[in-house]
């Protein structure tokens, strides 16, 4: 971990000059032939390799969009896992064109990075699982605990100020990996492991008996996970933000993976423009004018992203919850392509 | 040293064309300089570089970061922290938590490593095959796979706090670490601190003076019943006159955990078990390599003195045998400080979790911090090897005297 993090710090150090000239990232991905795609080390349900290594999850969809944008080819995408704390540095040396590794958007983060948040793939909220046989039905009653914790991550603040507002005690252990703190956790050296409330449930897969344990129900934070790029390059800041809205958007105009060709071939003034047969808004944006078809293709809509990996299709099966469509009640939304 | 033939004072300038120049006189001198130059060149080039570039990406940069709050909590500090002090404060927080595991882990794996080297020297079959089999089965496995296993394996044999192992009903001993009654200081506090002091003092000098005794003398003085009574005696005299030293805070269960007491993490006792016995193993053949390379002549001068095995190994195998332990020693001392940084795998807070873990990913000042920690361990290396080099001058100085 330590020499990870050593090693991007020096490149970080002597290869900067290179990216900050260089802002082209969309030139510099075509010429490579790959999306190079910052993702986690193993989340289900986000971004986790499968018996077979391939990527799935909701943050790796996101990046084969992009990639199904750019060279109408999903599989063009290098995978590189990042721990929480190698994450931002691996984004300003350049390693990665785009950090999609459940990353929560805070100021700090947005303004001291050297880097900018794009959007919003999933809004999530740090909760709190506990063994069922604690007989715990609050957090409140957690005074004196010991909690695990993933270290370089926002939930070690959200912690804190949690325990100290309602004046409880509490001993925090915290751990380089998620997989480490799962096991510190399983083994019963805390009792109480917390994250994102999404990874709480992506979590629980892994324990031996799933059943033992609960997910508190209180939320203590505002986790609004999403990707993020370099400063420098607006292009390519546009291409990502895009990309996500084009999975909003088509999920608003019921476009699917499974429809898409029929949808591109109604008379609807608002299909043609997103799905490409009427002005050049991919053009615009330096890719092509079927962008929005080719993203579909690749992944779906983000209804679709959000089940297959997520949701009611995934053995996680969360509720869409604040991740539906503004109009059925949730927060994503999408500006008008036009 | 004394061998060399004493030379008249050189003038600078010749001093320098020797120095830097060597045989190639003062065109030798030039190239240094310019090699000196070409390398501060590229330095400077790859700072300015880096600066003007963070600069650009508006990357914050400085060491400002250090007083913001640091805003999450650290489970063993030892000063006072809460979450709303600073990053500089985590940083100090975390370096003691490295320092005292190096400290503890150096002073066991010298133990150790001392016992199962004579272990493995001994006549004994069965004490040297059971030094043989340490060595060999614990130098040839990773040891971060070794911190691992103690981590997994002391927390798997410990029980959960309700149900926790209690030392006759003051200590507790669980998966949350190790719970013993706390001393707070009391009236009697200073006198007994004074007292105690003052005693071992006094046990130095008479110790100095039974040395000098023996030395100049001849005369063999019985110290260590004095010694004994100016320890133990006064401190417990200032007791009887002044009162109770410190009261007791028991550990006592409640909700979750032990409130109260002082606690020693899993955590730590993991990684000290672990780096005090992987380092112990190599300290262990240091040790043997050095003991065996004292001709085998000494021990038998010894015992024509009439001095016994343990004396002869105290008094005159082992200072000889020194010279050459010392700097390999030094070197085991530096990898066992520079292991501890391991300790990020199994969640002790030492500087590179808290500071080049947490704070790194909070600020995002990786530069920063990265240097910062590189100096440190860079430092308490420098430190290390500097107290052992003294050890060592000592050694030899006074074998060669």
């Amino acid at each position: 971990m330590k020499r990870v993090t050593l090693a991007l710090t020096l490149a970080l150090a002597a290869g900067l000059a290179a990216q900050a000239a260089d802002a082209q990232t969309l030139k510099t991905i075509k010429d490579r032939g790959m999306l190079s795609c910052g993702v986690s080390q193993g989340l289900p349900g986000f971004s986790s390799p499968d018996d077979k290594g391939n990527w799935t999850g909701l943050d790796v969809d996101l990046c084969r969009a992009i990639a199904g944008a750019i060279f109408n080819d999903a599989t063009k995408v290098k995978y590189v896992p990042l721990s929480a704390k190698d994450r931002f540095t691996a984004l300003q040396s350049g390693e990665i064109d785009v950090l999609s590794r459940n990353t929560t958007w805070t100021i700090s983060r947005d303004t001291s990075l050297g880097a900018n948040f794009t959007g919003v793939t999933y809004y999530d909220g740090q909760g709190f699982m506990v063994k069922k046989s604690l007989k715990v039905n609050s957090a409140l009653e957690l005074n004196s605990a010991s909690v695990c914790v993933q270290t370089g991550t926002t939930t070690e603040q959200n912690l804190a100020d949690y325990f100290k507002a309602n004046n409880m005690k509490y001993e925090v252990i915290a751990f380089g990996t998620n997989d480490e703190t799962v096991k510190a956790y399983e083994a019963g050296r805390c009792d109480v492991f917390t994250t994102d409330q999404s990874g709480l449930y992506a979590n629980r897969l892994k324990l031996a008996n799933p059943n033992d344990h609960m997910v508190l129900p209180e939320i203590i934070s505002k986790e609004p996970l999403g990707p993020m790029v370099r400063h420098g390059d607006d292009q390519w800041f546009d291409i990502v933000k895009w990309t996500l809205f084009a999975l909003v958007t088509t999920e608003e105009l019921g476009v699917t993976s499974k429809n898409v060709d029929e949808k591109a071939k109604l008379e609807n003034p608002e299909l043609k423009r997103v799905l490409g047969s009427d002005g050049n808004f991919g053009e615009q944006l330096g890719l092509t004018k079927d962008w929005v078809v080719r993203i579909v293709k690749a992944v779906g809509n983000y209804g679709e992203v959000f089940d297959r990996n997520v949701g009611a299709g995934s053995p996680l099966a969360i509720n869409r919850g604040l991740n539906n469509l503004w109009n059925k009640g949730g927060l994503q939304y999408a500006p008008p392509i036009r | 040293m004394s061998t060399e033939a004493r030379k008249p004072p050189a003038q600078i300038a010749l001093k320098i064309r020797r120095v830097l120049g060597g045989k190639a006189g003062w065109n030798g001198v030039a190239v240094q300089f310019a090699f000196a130059a070409i390398l501060g060149w590229i330095g400077y080039e790859i700072v300015s570089n880096a600066r003007a570039n963070l600069e650009n990406q508006h990357i914050a940069a400085g060491f400002g970061f250090l007083r913001n709050n640091a805003g999450f909590d650290v489970n063993q500090t030892l000063i006072s922290y809460t979450g709303s002090d600073t990053f500089l404060r985590v940083f100090v927080v975390g370096l003691l938590n490295t320092l005292v595991v190096s400290v503890v882990g150096i002073f066991f794996a010298t133990v150790i490593g001392f016992i199962v080297a004579l272990c493995r020297l001994s006549p004994n079959w069965l004490l040297s095959r059971v030094g043989e089999i340490y060595v060999e089965i614990i130098r040839n496995l990773p040891l971060l796979f070794q911190i691992l296993f103690w981590y997994l394996a002391v927390l798997a044999a410990l029980p959960n706090p309700r149900q926790s192992i209690s030392l006759l009903g003051f200590a507790f001993i669980s998966n949350r670490g190790l719970v013993i009654p706390r001393p707070i200081g009391e009236g009697g506090f200073e006198p007994f601190l004074a007292m105690l002091a003052l005693g071992i003092v006094a046990a130095i000098a008479l110790r100095i003076y039974a040395r000098r005794a023996l030395f100049q003398r001849g005369q063999m003085i019985r110290i260590w019943p004095y010694v004994l009574g100016l320890v133990f005696g006064l401190p417990l005299a200032s007791i009887l006159v002044f009162g109770l030293p410190f009261t007791f805070e028991m550990p006592q269960l409640k909700g979750f955990n032990f409130a109260g007491g002082s606690r020693i993490i899993p955590e730590f006792v993991a990684l000290t078990l672990a780096l005090s016995t992987y380092t112990a193993a190599f300290i262990a053949e240091i040790v043997r390599a050095g003991i065996l390379s004292v001709h085998s002549g000494q021990m038998e001068a010894g015992s024509s003195l009439g001095l016994s095995r343990g004396t002869t190994l105290r008094l005159i195998v082992v200072p000889q045998a020194m010279r050459v332990i010392v700097p390999p020693l030094t070197n085991q001392y530096l990898n066992l400080t520079k292991n501890s940084s391991l300790a990020v795998a199994i969640g002790y807070p030492d500087l590179v979790s808290v500071f080049a873990g947490t704070s790194l990913s909070q600020t995002g000042q990786a530069i920063e911090i990265i240097a910062m920690t590189m100096g440190v361990y860079l430092m308490i290396s420098l430190l290390t090897s500097a107290v052992m080099s003294v050890y060592g001058w000592r050694v030899s100085r006074s074998l060669g005297a």
